[in-house]
């Protein structure tokens, strides 16, 4: 069962070779089995589970039609809002939050039949690239279990390392799909801003934000993606353009390929064994017919500089709505009162008028109070840092200074398009790396980022695929990126190279 | 330009964040290592750059002016952490 790919899955479902039960229940039980060591999921409810998948087997037996995905289970990252189910964005803040809507791409996933195995656990908020940063728990990848996921979509890419689920959804917005999806070593694709609906998602950056599919192979994704792709008229920022029939289209190979590989992509902090497994895998393409030229990126190199400025901003204000009222977690007041009322005596007493006028007012406490108990270091940083670099007088220098640099990456972008199909190089700069070994050092985490984050800042598609292992036997992730919409191609370039290669079919040994 | 204390002391009043004292140190050093790096850009020559907020250049997107259902009112205040019957309850603002 979970040596199958999604695609030949749900043609069993439909030739009834294997009920939509009898899958969920297979899955239900890896997940038994696994995620004790593995812990991907923040929420598996398997009554819940195997009632739709019996209410979906019954559909089919009864003739009736049944969607794209014929009951087949797929995984949701915990930043994507499901309806009466609680969607806690790996956050203290929102541990008791049940959604009262579900996310557009939920919807479509329920159109189209498919079971909803669980919530996965991710990092705060969906900022990080370890799920260190989740309140609850660390997920562990899979290949070694000392060893992160990455991150922030760190259970979705996990739970498919570990053939928990056949297919899962993550959210990017710096390269939380594509980064896991390198580590773990499974497929990850970031599509195009616009292309999929982001209504329903729990927003981290606004502007950078897009959901997309993790699955086995770009078969995989191709099929999910068919899902998930379309306008929105609840998503302003969705694109108005027909979605490709990318399943039917997928394992068609492309004439005339043209790579660039980036050379700033390849310069120092990039691993040698990560190096020379992307330099073999584009010697692959070029046996596959691919001419290969390099291309310049000069401000690729200020990518996470931008990225650090323009994300925390987006981050800062979004994050607002967290103030202890509409919903979510609030402080105990009594506790938060008594405390507020003794500083003002202590102060009153000093006579430190000063610091009696500084002293917040009791809403204002809450919402302090509220936030400094409910978001975790990582998401405090943040806050801190875009609330710093949007204020009076840092505005010029910094946020509108990265949104001109911002221009500068998308131009980069726009010349290698106009001499290339698509942009090829690393995922990451390292394999995955001890727990632990940056949770110390923001910065040094952010710099893991380098690869990643410029296509979310330009908004274009970028996907990762498997590509080989390091000695000591940790995942390689190549990183395609393509034009604006130009998913379709993107997928058939990435499925020529695994009907050449089967480093997307190894699977870790779980004992 | 280096970020000091105060600085962020005044950031976390902006940012509705109650730190510690140890907590606004770390966050001190953490904040001023990576806006060190940030700085950066001011290297970049973007003299006639248009600022880039947003991927996609969608302007003024409009829907039609239709009456449609909107979230029962019960089911917007279900989450909240605490209300009174309609509406949502929050710590005296106004004084004694």
């Amino acid at each position: 069962m979970t040596a199958r790919s999604a695609a030949e899955l749900i043609a069993d479902l439909n030739a009834r070779k294997v009920s939509s039960a009898e899958l969920t229940k297979g899955y239900l039980d890896q997940i038994a089995k696994h995620d004790g060591r593995v812990k991907a999921f923040l929420l598996v409810d398997p009554a819940a589970a195997l009632a739709r998948a019996k209410e979906i087997d019954d559909r089919r037996a009864a003739g009736k039609p049944v969607g794209k995905l014929g009951g087949l289970p797929v995984a949701i990252k915990d930043v994507i809002c499901t309806q009466g189910v609680r969607t806690t964005c790996a956050s203290r803040m929102l541990e008791n939050f049940v959604p009262p809507y579900d996310a557009t791409v939920v919807t479509k996933l329920k159109s189209a039949d498919a079971v909803l195995i669980g919530k996965t656990n991710m990092d705060e908020f969906a900022m990080g690239g370890s799920t260190e940063n989740s309140a609850y728990f660390k997920t562990t990848n899979p290949w070694d279990t000392s060893r992160v996921p990455g991150g922030s979509s760190g259970g979705a890419a996990a739970c498919l390392a570990a053939g928990m689920a056949p297919l899962s959804i993550g959210t990017d917005t710096g390269g939380s799909i594509r980064q896991p999806a390198a580590l773990c070593s499974v497929t990850g694709l970031k599509p195009t801003y616009g292309r999929v609906s982001r209504y329903g998602l729990v927003a981290f950056a606004s502007s950078l934000d897009q959901i997309g599919p993790l699955g086995r192979s770009a078969e995989d994704c191709a099929v999910l993606l068919e899902v998930l792709a379309g306008h929105d008229p609840r998503d302003s920022t969705s694109a108005n353009l027909p979605v490709p029939e990318y399943s039917k289209t997928v394992n068609q190979p492309l004439a005339g390929l043209k790579l660039g590989l980036v050379r700033e992509y390849f310069g120092a902090g990039l691993d040698a064994e990560i190096e020379a497994a992307v330099r073999e895998a584009v010697k692959v393409y070029q046996s596959l017919g691919a001419t290969v030229k390099e291309v310049s990126m000069p401000h690729s190199k200020y990518g996470i500089a931008t990225y650090y400025i323009i994300a925390p901003s987006e981050a800062s204000s979004n994050l607002a709505r967290y103030d202890g009222v509409h919903y979510g977690y609030r402080t105990e007041e009594k506790a938060m009162l008594a405390e507020l009322a003794a500083e003002q005596q202590k102060l009153e007493a000093a006579k430190d008028q000063k610091k009696l006028a500084d002293l917040d007012t009791p809403l204002v406490r809450l919402y302090r109070q509220t936030r400094a108990e409910g978001f975790g270091p990582e998401v405090k940083r943040r806050i801190m840092l875009g609330t710093y670099t949007l204020s009076a007088g840092y505005y010029d220098a910094y946020y509108l200074k990265a949104l001109k640099v911002r221009r500068l990456i998308r131009g980069d972008y726009d010349q290698a398009f106009e001499q290339v199909d698509f942009v090829v190089g690393p995922t990451t700069p390292s394999p995955a790396f001890k727990i632990g070994e940056k949770s110390s050092d923001p910065l040094a985490m952010y710099l893991e980022d380098l690869y990643t984050v410029t296509a979310n800042l330009a908004g274009i598609g970028g996907i990762s695929i498997p590509c080989g292992f390091t000695k000591s036997g940790l995942p390689i992730g190549l990183q395609m990126q393509c034009r604006p919409f130009d998913e379709e191609r993107l997928l058939r370039a990435a499925a020529m190279y695994q009907r050449a290669t089967d480093w997307h079919t190894k699977r870790p040994k779980l004992g | 330009m280096s970020l000091t204390r105060a600085d962020v002391e005044k950031v976390s009043l902006l940012g509705r964040l109650r730190l510690s004292e140890a907590e606004l140190d770390k966050m001190t050093e953490q904040l001023a290592r990576v806006v060190g790096y940030v700085e950066q850009l001011r290297e970049v020559n973007t003299e006639g750059v248009q600022p880039m907020a947003h991927a996609l250049d969608m302007h003024n997107v409009f829907r039609d002016d239709a009456l449609a259902a909107s979230l029962p009112r019960d089911a917007a205040l279900a989450n909240a952490p605490k209300r009174d019957s309609e509406c949502y309850r929050v710590p005296a603002v106004l004084g004694e």
